[in-house]
C-alpha cells in the first residue's frame, strides 16, 4: 500500500519532468556553464583553449577597469529603456486602445501591418531595417523626395536607429498582449465610470490601467528580457559600430568571445547581461505579487 | 517535502543515466571518411573547386574512403570562428582544414594542428616548396604543422584612365607619402567625384585596415609592430603617429571614401565590384590577389582590366631604403590533432596540393606560388599582366607577428585608425590610447618604447 502510494506520488511528476529536463538541459547548463566558463581564461584558440586555467574573479576585475563595459551598460540600458519599456509597451498600448476605437477595416489594416514585422525571422527583419536605413537606404529615397540631404543614419546615429528598428520589430507583441488585456476590463466598470462623468483620460488612467496591471507587469519582464537578449538586429545593422556606438552587452560579449577569442572575459560579460536580466525579472515579479493587497 | 524533493532529484538522476547511455556507435571499419573544411563565399570558389577535383582524384585511388566536404560560407571573421569551435571537440574537428598562416601558432598552441615533420620527410614534393613560404607553416618549437597554399603580396592598384584625366604620367610610380598625396590631389582637383586615393580604416573591414592600410605605412616608417629580437610590442613610436596622421589628412581631405563608407565591412566590394570598373576610384591599397574578382569567370568579372589597371609598389615614408613596403599573408593546409586516419589524412592534403590543384588554384586565386614548378609554369606567368610585378613584392615584404596576442593588437591598432578618420581623436591622442591598450592587452613588462 505504501509503494503504491509512493508510485503515484512519484506518476505525478511525471507529465512535468520533460519540461525539467529541458530546462536544465538548454537552460540551467549554459548558464552554469557560463559563469564557470567566467572564471578562467578560456580560449578560443591558444595554449588555454583546451586546457583553461582557473582564475578566479579576475575577468569581473578586468570587466570594471575596461573603458568600452561602462558605455556598454549605458548603451544596453538606453537600448531597454528606448526600444521595449518606452517604445514597445507605450506603443503597443496605444495601438490596442485606439484600434478598439477604430473602425474594423482600419484596425485590421493596421493589425496585420503591426504584426508583420513580427512575423519575419530576425534575421530578415534586420536586413530590412539595414536596407531601410542605410546610406542608399528607402528612408534616404524618401527624405530625397523632398529635398534632404543623404544622412549616414546607421553612423550619424546608430542607437536612434536600432532603436527604432526594434520598436518596429517588437511592439505587435506588446499590442496582442494588451489587446487581450483590454477585452478583459468589465464593461460595467468604464461605463460607471462614464456616468460618474470620467473623461475618456481619466478612464483610462483610473479604470483600465489599474485592472489590467497585472498584464502591463507579464509585458514588460517579457519584452525587457527579450530586448537585453537582443543581438541579430544591432550586428546586422551596426555590428556595434561607429567606435562602439552601439555595443551593447550581448554585442560585446561575442565580440570578446569570437572575435578576439577570449571567452572567459566574453562570458563574463555575458554572466553580468544574465544577472541583469535576473533583477529586471525579480522586480517585475515582485510588481505582479503586489497586484492583490 | 524533503522526502519529496529527494524523489525528484532521483528520478531526474535516473532520467540523465538513461540519455547518457544512448552514445551514437562507432561507424563500420572499412568504411572511412575524411572530413575536409574550408572558406567558400559567392566571390571565393577556387578552393571549392580545389577540393572537388582533389575529392574525385582522391576518392578514386582510394575504394571504400568517402572525402566529406564541409564548405563553410562566411568572411575571414567568421571562417576561423566557426572553424576554432568546431576544432575545440574531437567529435567536430575536421581531419583536413583551411588555416590562415597567423592562426597557426595559436592554433598550434592550442593543440589543434598535427606535426607534420616525419610525414613531410616522406613526400618527394615537399622540396619544390618556397622556404619563405614553409615558414608560415611553422609553430615556435621549429615543427612544421601546416603546408602553404599560397602566399599574397599588398601594392597600390590605380585606374589609368582616372590618372590620365588627372594629368598623372604614366607608369605611376610614387616615391614617398608626399608623393601619394600630392598626386590624389592632383585627382581631386580634376574630376571632384572621384576618390582619388582609398586605404582601408577602422574596423569594419578588421584585417582588411592592417594589411592593405595602416601596416604598409607603419613599416615603411622605420618602426615596427612587434621587436622579434626583444619578443616585445613597440609602443610610443613616432611611425606609429605619423601613419595615423597620414590617414587623417587622407580622409579628411576626402581624398578616400567618406569615414561612414569606410566603416561599411562591405566597402571593399564596392571598391572592386563598383567604384575602380566604373572609374569612380584612382588608386587604393589592395592584395595581389585582385584580379582575381576581374578576370573572366571572377565575381566582378571586368573585361579589359588588364589595360584600364596599373599596379605600383607602396612607398616608404621619404623613399628610404628598400624604397618599397609590402605585407604578406595566405593560407594553408593543415591537419587535425585527433583525426582516426592521419595517414589518410595526410595523403588527401598531398592530392589537394599536387602540382596540377596548386597550378588550377594559384591561376584562378591569383595567389603568388609557392611551388617552384608552378612558378615555372606559363600558365601561371600569363594568367594576368600583373603577376610579375605582385611577385617581385616578395623581396620587401613582411609578415604578420602571429602571437596569440595578435587578434588583440590587431584591433587596437583598428581602433586608433577609426578614432583618427572620425575626428573623434587626435593622432597624438590615438597613438596614446593604443599604447595603453597594448600595454593592458600583453602587460607593460612585454612593450618596449622604440
Amino acid at each position: 500500500m505504501a509503494a503504491n502510494h509512493r508510485t503515484r506520488q512519484l506518476l505525478r511528476y511525471l507529465p512535468v519532468l520533460p519540461a525539467v529536463l529541458l530546462l536544465l538541459v538548454f537552460l540551467a547548463g549554459p548558464v552554469l556553464w557560463a559563469f564557470h566558463s567566467s572564471l578562467t581564461n578560456a580560449g578560443l584558440t591558444g595554449r588555454y583553449a583546451r586546457n583553461p586555467e582557473w582564475v578566479g574573479l579576475q575577468n569581473y576585475q578586468r570587466l570594471l577597469q575596461d573603458p568600452v563595459f561602462p558605455l556598454s551598460l549605458a548603451l544596453t540600458v538606453l537600448f531597454v529603456a528606448g526600444s521595449a519599456i518606452v517604445g514597445q509597451n507605450v506603443l503597443g498600448l496605444a495601438l490596442a486602445v485606439l484600434m478598439r476605437r477604430a473602425r474594423p477595416v482600419v484596425s485590421a489594416t493596421v493589425g496585420t501591418a503591426v504584426v508583420a514585422a513580427w512575423v519575419l525571422p530576425e534575421i530578415v527583419a534586420a536586413f530590412a531595417a539595414y536596407a531601410f536605413f542605410s546610406r542608399d537606404g528607402t528612408l534616404n529615397q524618401l527624405l530625397g523626395q523632398f529635398g534632404a540631404a543623404e544622412t549616414d543614419w546607421l553612423y550619424t546615429v546608430p542607437m536612434a536607429a536600432v532603436i527604432l528598428a526594434n520598436i518596429w520589430r517588437g511592439t505587435a507583441f506588446s499590442m496582442l498582449v494588451y489587446r487581450a488585456a483590454l477585452d478583459g476590463v468589465p464593461a460595467e466598470l468604464t461605463e460607471a465610470a462614464h456616468m460618474d462623468g470620467a473623461g475618456p483620460w481619466q478612464r483610462l488612467a483610473f479604470i483600465t490601467l489599474p485592472v489590467i496591471r497585472g498584464s502591463i507587469a507579464t509585458n514588460l519582464m517579457l519584452v525587457t528580457l527579450q530586448t537585453l537578449a537582443v543581438f541579430t538586429l544591432i550586428w546586422v545593422m551596426t555590428a556595434g559600430g561607429p567606435a562602439n556606438g552601439s555595443t551593447t552587452l550581448p554585442v560585446l560579449a561575442y565580440q570578446e568571445a569570437f572575435k578576439f577569442g577570449d571567452i572567459g572575459y566574453g562570458t563574463a560579460v555575458a554572466s553580468v547581461l544574465i544577472l541583469i536580466g535576473a533583477v529586471f525579472g525579480a522586480a517585475y515579479l515582485r510588481l505582479l505579487r503586489e497586484r492583490k493587497p | 517535502m524533503l522526502r519529496r524533493a529527494s524523489k525528484t532529484v532521483s528520478l531526474l538522476a535516473a532520467a540523465v543515466l538513461a540519455l547518457a547511455a544512448c552514445t551514437p556507435g562507432n561507424p563500420a571499419e572499412g568504411n572511412k571518411t575524411i572530413k575536409v573544411a574550408y572558406q567558400k563565399t559567392d566571390s571565393f570558389t577556387a578552393l571549392d573547386t580545389m577540393f572537388q577535383d582533389a575529392k574525385k582524384e582522391f576518392e578514386a585511388a582510394n575504394q571504400g574512403v568517402t572525402v566529406e566536404l564541409q564548405p563553410i560560407q562566411g568572411n575571414d571573421d567568421d571562417y576561423g570562428t566557426k572553424l576554432a569551435l568546431a576544432l575545440r571537440s574531437p567529435s567536430t574537428a575536421p581531419d583536413v582544414f583551411y588555416e590562415d598562416t597567423f592562426k597557426v601558432r595559436s592554433d598550434v598552441d592550442a593543440g589543434y594542428l598535427l606535426n607534420l615533420d616525419g610525414r613531410l620527410a616522406g613526400w618527394g614534393e615537399w622540396d619544390k616548396f618556397d622556404d619563405a613560404a614553409k615558414e608560415a607553416g611553422k609553430a615556435d618549437d621549429g615543427g612544421t604543422y601546416a603546408v602553404p597554399l599560397g602566399t599574397d603580396t599588398r601594392a597600390i592598384w590605380y585606374n589609368r584612365k582616372v590618372f590620365e584625366a588627372a594629368g598623372v604620367a604614366l607608369p605611376w610610380r610614387p616615391s614617398s607619402w608626399q608623393d601619394i598625396l600630392d598626386t590624389a590631389r592632383k585627382i581631386k582637383a580634376a574630376s571632384p567625384d572621384v576618390i582619388p586615393f582609398n586605404m582601408y580604416a577602422g574596423k569594419g573591414t578588421g584585417e582588411g585596415t592592417v594589411m592593405q592600410g595602416f601596416y604598409e605605412l607603419l613599416y615603411g616608417t622605420g618602426a615596427g609592430l612587434y621587436d622579434p629580437d626583444s619578443k616585445k610590442w613597440v609602443v610610443g613610436s613616432t611611425g606609429f603617429k605619423d601613419s595615423l596622421t597620414f590617414l587623417k589628412t587622407l580622409y579628411s581631405e576626402n581624398l578616400a571614401v567618406a569615414p561612414a563608407e569606410a566603416l561599411d565591412p562591405n566597402v571593399w566590394k564596392k571598391v572592386f565590384g563598383e567604384w575602380f570598373p566604373k572609374a569612380k576610384l584612382g588608386a587604393a591599397v589592395e592584395g595581389s590577389y585582385a584580379p582575381s574578382f576581374w578576370q573572366d569567370g571572377g565575381s566582378y568579372a571586368w573585361p579589359g582590366y588588364e589595360q584600364e589597371m596599373g599596379v605600383a609598389p607602396f612607398p616608404t615614408q621619404n623613399g628610404g631604403a628598400p624604397g618599397a613596403v609590402s605585407m604578406s599573408g595566405g593560407w594553408t593546409l593543415a591537419v587535425g590533432a585527433e583525426t582516426k586516419q592521419p595517414d589518410l589524412a595526410f595523403n588527401f592534403l598531398t592530392t589537394a596540393l599536387n602540382a596540377k590543384n596548386s597550378l588550377a588554384f594559384t591561376v584562378a586565386s591569383s595567389q603568388i606560388a609557392v611551388r617552384s614548378d608552378v612558378a615555372a609554369d606559363p600558365s601561371y606567368q600569363s594568367a594576368n599582366p600583373f603577376v610579375k610585378d605582385v611577385s617581385g613584392l616578395v623581396a620587401v615584404t613582411r609578415f604578420r607577428p602571429a602571437t596569440s596576442d595578435y587578434p588583440r593588437i590587431s584591433a587596437a591598432v583598428q581602433e586608433a585608425t577609426e578614432a583618427v578618420i572620425t575626428g573623434s581623436r587626435t593622432p597624438e591622442q590615438a597613438a596614446a590610447d593604443y599604447d595603453t591598450a597594448v600595454a593592458g592587452i600583453v602587460g607593460g613588462d612585454k612593450t618596449i618604447r622604440k
